[in-house]
C-alpha cells in the first residue's frame, strides 16, 4: 500500500463524511408543524431521564408527561406517530419555545411568575411538592434537618435555590447537571439526600434497579404547579391544550396515566388539579 | 462601561484557575516521571503498566477523566480526599487529581524522549563505575534529561494552563466557568470574551517566554 | 532484553527483578482488588448493569451510537474547515510581505494562547443573540466553531512547519526553472508539504475528537460523553457507562494514533520523497503559543537533497 493510496483513502472518507453530515442536517426543520395535523407533525419537548415522568427507553417515551402529551396532541390532531420528542433540559426552556424549536413543552415544568413573562402555561395538569429522597433505613422529619447535611440536585433548578435560600442555608449543596447523577452517591452514603419534586423522586425510587433503596421523606417543602408550556401570545394554542386537558380529566385518561406511571412509584399523588388554578 | 464587572470576583476565577495549573502541575511532573522512570526500567511489569497507562490515559478525553473524578471516584469509590463534605474543596481537590493524572501521560512522553538525547556514553560510563540502575537513573541521566526537556515539558505546562478550564465541568469555580454564567447573564459578550482571552494570554504567553529562555540557558551544550 | 541503562541482568541481577515485580504485582493486585470490592459494594459489578453495554445492542443504537455519530460528525466538519483555513494562515505567515505575515501571526498566536472551552462558550452565546440557528443544532454548530478556530491555528503551525521541512533545494530548483513565488508554492512546495504534515494532520485529530467532549458537558452538545448521561439514567449504570464510553474513545483514538505513527513511519523511510516529515511528536510544540522554533527543524537536521 503506496502512501498515495492511503492519501486518496483519506480524502474519500472525509467526501464521505460531509455527505453524510449534510444529509443528516436536512430534516430538523420538518419538525416545528404549526397547522391542524393531518399529516403535519408536531414538536413536544420532555425529558429524556425521569422515570415516571419523561423516559428515554429502547422501545420509545415514557412517563406521565408523555402520556399528558400524548394526549394532548391527540386533541390537536396529531397521531402519536407524528409527534416528534426532543429533550429539553431545565435552563433551555423558555428559549425553546421562544424559537419555535418545540411547539409544546411538558417536561416537569413549573408554573412560576418568573417564566411566565416569557412563555405562556395551558394547565396546570399536575400539583407536585418538593421533598427529599433518602436511603430506605434513613429518616429527616423537617426541611430543617438537612443543615449540615450532605445535599444533591441540579444547577439552577428551583430546588436548588429554595434549599439555598429558606429550607436549610446550612445544607452541603453539591449541584449536578441531572438528578439521576446524584442517585448512586445517595444509594451508598455519600450524598445524605437528593432534592426535587416528589413527581420526579418516586420515578427514582421505584426505578427496578434501586428497588427498596430509597424512599421519600414525605415533606412538603413547595408547591410546583405543573404547566404545558405554550410560545407567548398563542392564544389558540393555549385555549385548545387547556380544553385537551380538561377533557383527558374528565373521561379518566388522567387518572389512567397517573396510575399507569405513578402505581408503581407508589405515588400518592394530588387530585386532578383545575385549570387555571395555580396554588402557590 | 465596565459596571457589568461588578460582583463578579474576576481575579479570585483566574486564582483558581493559577493554583489548579501549580497543583496538578505539580503532581503530574512527579508520576510523569515515576511513570518515565518504570518505562526505562529492567522490570518487565513496570515497564508494561507504564506504555498501559501512558497509551490509555493519552487516548481518553480529560473531560471524561475530569467527570469519572466526580461521578465514579467521589460517588461510588468514595473518595473524597480528605474535604470532609465541603464540596467546593472537594470538587477542585478532584480536578487537580484528573488533571495531573492525565499531563502525567505527557510528562512520561517528554521526559522518556530526554532520556533518549542523553549519550549512550554517559549512562555506559556509570555503569562502568557500577552503579546501579536507580543510580545511574537519578544520579546520570535524570538531570542531563531533564535539561533538554525544559521546552517540551512548558510545552505540556502552557496546555495544562489551557486544560484546567476542564475543570468548569464539575464545577469548579475558574475562569472558564465564570465566563459561562458572566456572558449568560451580562450583554457585553463580545468584551467579557476579550477579557477572560486576554486573562489567558496573560498566564500562557509568559510561562512560554520564560520557559523558553531557562531551556536555552539550562541546555546541555554538545 | 537490555538498554543503555542497565546491563543484561546477572543472578543477582534477575533475582532483583523478580522481587521487584513480585512487589509491584502485589500492589497492582491490591488495587485492583480494592477497585474491585468498592464496585461490588456499590452494586456495580452486577450483569443487569454490564449486560446492556455487553450483550444486545439496544443500549447502543437507542444512546451510545446516535452520540458517536455526533462526535464524528463534529470532528470530521472541525477538520475539513479547520484545514483550508490554517494552509491559509500558515502561508501567510511565511509571505514576503510584512502587512500579511504580521496579521496572520497574530491570528493564528492568539487562538493558540487561549482554551478551546472559552472559544466554544463564547460561540454558543453568540450564535443564541446573532443568529436564527435552532438550539437543537447550536450545540453542534458552537462546538465546531470553537474547534475550528483553535485547531486551524495549530494546523497553520503544522503547515508552515511542513512547508519549513523541505530542503532549501526545492525552492531554489522552482527559481532556477523560472517559476514565481506562487507557482512554487501551489506546484513545488504544497504537495510536497501536504505528504509530510499528514502524520501531525492524523494526530491532531485525535485531539478534536478528545475535545468534542467538551461541548457535551458544558455546552449540552449531544455527543457520546453526553448520551451516556441518558444511558447511565435508565439502566442505573454508572461505572460500565463510563467503561463503555472511555473504551469507544481509547479504541478510536488508538487506531488515529496508530496510523500517525504508521504514516510517519513511512514518509521517514519513503525512497522517493525528500524524507521531510511533520512528525507526531512535534504537534506538542506547534500547538503551543509563543513557540516560533521548531525543535524538530533545526537547519543542519534538514534532511539532504537527495539527487532524482
Amino acid at each position: 500500500m503506496n502512501l498515495r493510496k492511503v492519501s486518496a483513502a483519506a480524502a474519500t472518507v472525509l467526501a464521505l463524511s460531509l455527505t453524510a453530515t449534510a444529509c443528516g442536517s436536512d430534516d430538523k426543520d420538518s419538525g416545528s408543524g404549526d397547522g391542524d395535523g393531518n399529516g403535519k407533525k408536531i414538536t413536544i419537548g420532555i425529558k429524556f431521564d425521569q422515570p415516571g415522568l419523561g423516559l428515554k427507553t429502547p422501545d420509545g417515551y415514557t412517563g406521565f408527561d408523555v402520556d399528558v402529551a400524548t394526549y394532548v396532541a391527540k386533541e390537536l390532531g396529531y397521531d402519536e406517530k407524528d409527534i416528534t420528542w426532543k429533550e429539553t433540559p431545565s435552563a433551555d426552556r423558555e428559549e425553546a419555545l421562544k424559537r419555535g424549536d418545540v411547539d409544546l413543552i411538558a417536561a416537569t415544568y413549573s408554573i412560576t411568575d418568573e417564566r411566565k413573562e416569557k412563555v405562556d402555561f395551558a394547565g396546570p395538569y399536575l400539583l407536585a411538592h418538593q421533598d427529599l429522597l433518602i436511603r430506605a433505613d434513613d429518616n429527616i422529619a423537617k426541611g430543617a434537618d438537612i443543615n449540615g447535611k450532605k445535599l444533591c440536585s441540579v444547577a439552577g433548578s428551583t430546588s436548588a435555590q429554595n434549599v439555598k435560600k429558606s429550607i436549610a442555608p446550612d445544607a452541603q449543596l453539591q449541584e449536578r447537571s441531572t438528578y439521576s447523577e446524584c442517585l448512586d452517591a445517595v444509594a451508598n452514603g455519600t450524598f445524605d439526600a437528593l432534592t426535587t419534586d416528589d413527581s420526579i423522586l418516586a420515578g427514582y425510587a421505584a426505578q427496578k434497579q434501586y428497588e427498596g433503596k430509597f424512599k421519600l421523606a414525605g415533606l412538603n417543602l413547595s408547591n410546583e404547579n405543573y404547566g404545558i408550556g405554550v410560545k407567548k401570545g398563542d392564544t389558540e394554542m393555549l385555549d385548545k391544550v387547556n380544553k385537551a386537558l380538561e377533557k383527558m380529566v374528565a373521561d379518566k385518561a388522567w387518572e389512567k396515566a397517573v396510575t399507569d406511571n405513578f402505581g408503581p412509584a407508589n405515588y400518592k399523588n394530588e387530585p386532578a388539579p383545575k385549570i387555571g388554578d395555580i396554588v402557590k | 462601561m465596565f459596571d457589568f464587572l461588578e460582583g463578579y470576583d474576576l481575579l479570585g476565577a483566574f486564582w483558581v484557575t493559577v493554583q489548579l495549573t501549580v497543583f496538578s502541575g505539580i503532581g503530574a511532573l512527579v508520576w510523569g516521571t515515576i511513570l518515565a522512570a518504570m518505562r526505562v526500567s529492567p522490570v518487565p511489569l513496570m515497564r508494561g503498566f507504564g506504555a498501559a497507562y501512558v497509551n490509555l490515559v493519552r487516548n481518553t478525553p480529560l473531560t471524561v477523566i475530569i467527570v469519572f473524578t466526580s461521578l465514579g471516584l467521589a460517588d461510588i469509590f468514595s473518595v473524597t480526599l480528605g474535604a470532609g463534605g465541603d464540596f467546593e474543596t472537594q470538587n477542585f481537590r478532584l480536578a487537580v487529581l484528573g488533571l495531573a493524572a492525565y499531563t502525567a501521560a505527557f510528562v512520561c512522553e517528554a521526559v522518556r524522549s530526554g532520556i533518549n538525547t542523553v549519550p549512550v556514553g554517559q549512562a555506559e560510563a556509570a555503569r562502568a563505575i557500577g552503579l546501579s540502575f536507580t543510580q545511574v537513573l537519578t544520579n546520570i541521566v535524570l538531570p542531563q534529561a531533564f535539561r533538554s526537556v525544559i521546552g517540551p515539558l512548558a510545552n505540556v505546562l502552557i496546555a495544562l494552563t489551557k486544560n484546567t478550564t476542564v475543570a468548569a465541568a464539575i464545577g469548579v469555580g475558574e475562569a472558564a466557568l465564570l465566563m459561562k454564567e458572566m456572558i449568560e447573564t451580562e450583554a457585553q459578550l463580545l468584551l467579557i470574551a476579550v477579557i477572560f482571552a486576554l486573562g489567558f494570554m496573560l498566564l500562557t504567553l509568559p510561562t512560554g517566554l520564560v520557559l523558553g529562555w531557562f531551556s536555552k540557558r539550562l541546555a546541555v551544550k554538545r | 532484553m537490555s538498554s543503555v541503562l542497565y546491563d543484561n541482568p546477572g543472578p543477582a541481577a534477575k533475582r532483583r527483578n523478580l522481587i521487584w515485580s513480585i512487589v509491584f504485582f502485589i500492589l497492582l493486585a491490591l488495587g485492583l482488588w480494592w477497585v474491585w470490592r468498592v464496585m461490588d459494594d456499590n452494586e456495580q459489578l452486577e450483569w443487569a448493569k454490564w449486560r446492556p453495554f455487553l450483550a444486545g445492542s439496544e443500549a447502543w443504537t437507542t444512546y451510545l451510537l446516535p452520540g458517536l455519530v455526533n462526535t464524528l460528525k463534529a470532528a470530521a466538519l472541525a477538520m475539513v474547515i479547520a484545514l483550508p483555513l490554517g494552509a491559509l494562515f500558515g502561508i501567510g505567515r511565511l509571505s514576503d510581505h510584512l502587512w500579511v505575515r504580521i496579521p496572520a501571526g497574530a491570528v493564528v498566536e492568539f487562538f493558540r494562547a487561549i482554551p478551546v472551552l472559552i472559544l466554544m462558550l463564547f460561540a454558543n452565546v453568540f450564535y443564541d443573540k446573532f443568529t436564527d440557528i435552532s438550539s437543537e443544532t447550536r450545540p453542534l454548530y458552537a462546538v465546531v466553531t470553537g474547534l475550528v478556530l483553535y485547531n486551524a491555528s495549530v494546523l497553520a503551525e503544522v503547515v508552515r512547519a511542513g512547508i519549513l521541512s523541505l530542503p532549501k533545494g526545492q525552492t531554489e530548483a522552482a527559481k532556477a526553472i523560472g517559476l514565481r513565488k506562487g507557482q512554487t508554492m501551489r506546484t513545488i512546495l504544497l504537495p510536497q508539504a501536504v505528504t509530510a504534515m499528514l502524520p501531525a494532520i492524523v494526530s491532531q485529530l485525535v485531539v478534536i475528537v478528545k475535545d468534542t467532549a467538551l461541548g457535551g458537558v458544558m455546552i449540552g452538545f449531544a455527543e457520546l460523553l453526553n448520551s451516556r448521561k441518558t444511558a447511565a439514567a435508565f439502566y442505573a449504570s454508572v461505572i460500565p457507562s463510563f467503561v463503555a464510553v472511555a473504551v469507544v474513545f481509547i479504541v478510536l483514538n488508538f487506531a488515529l494514533t496508530s496510523l500517525a505513527s504508521w504514516l510517519e513511519k513511512r514518509l521517514r523511510q519513503a525512497k522517493k520523497s525528500t524524507g521531510a516529515v511533520v512528525g507526531v511528536d512535534a504537534v506538542g510544540e506547534l500547538a503551543t503559543p509563543g513557540a516560533q522554533e521548531h525543535p524538530d527543524f533545526p537547519k543542519g537536521d534538514q534532511p539532504p537533497d537527495k539527487p532524482v
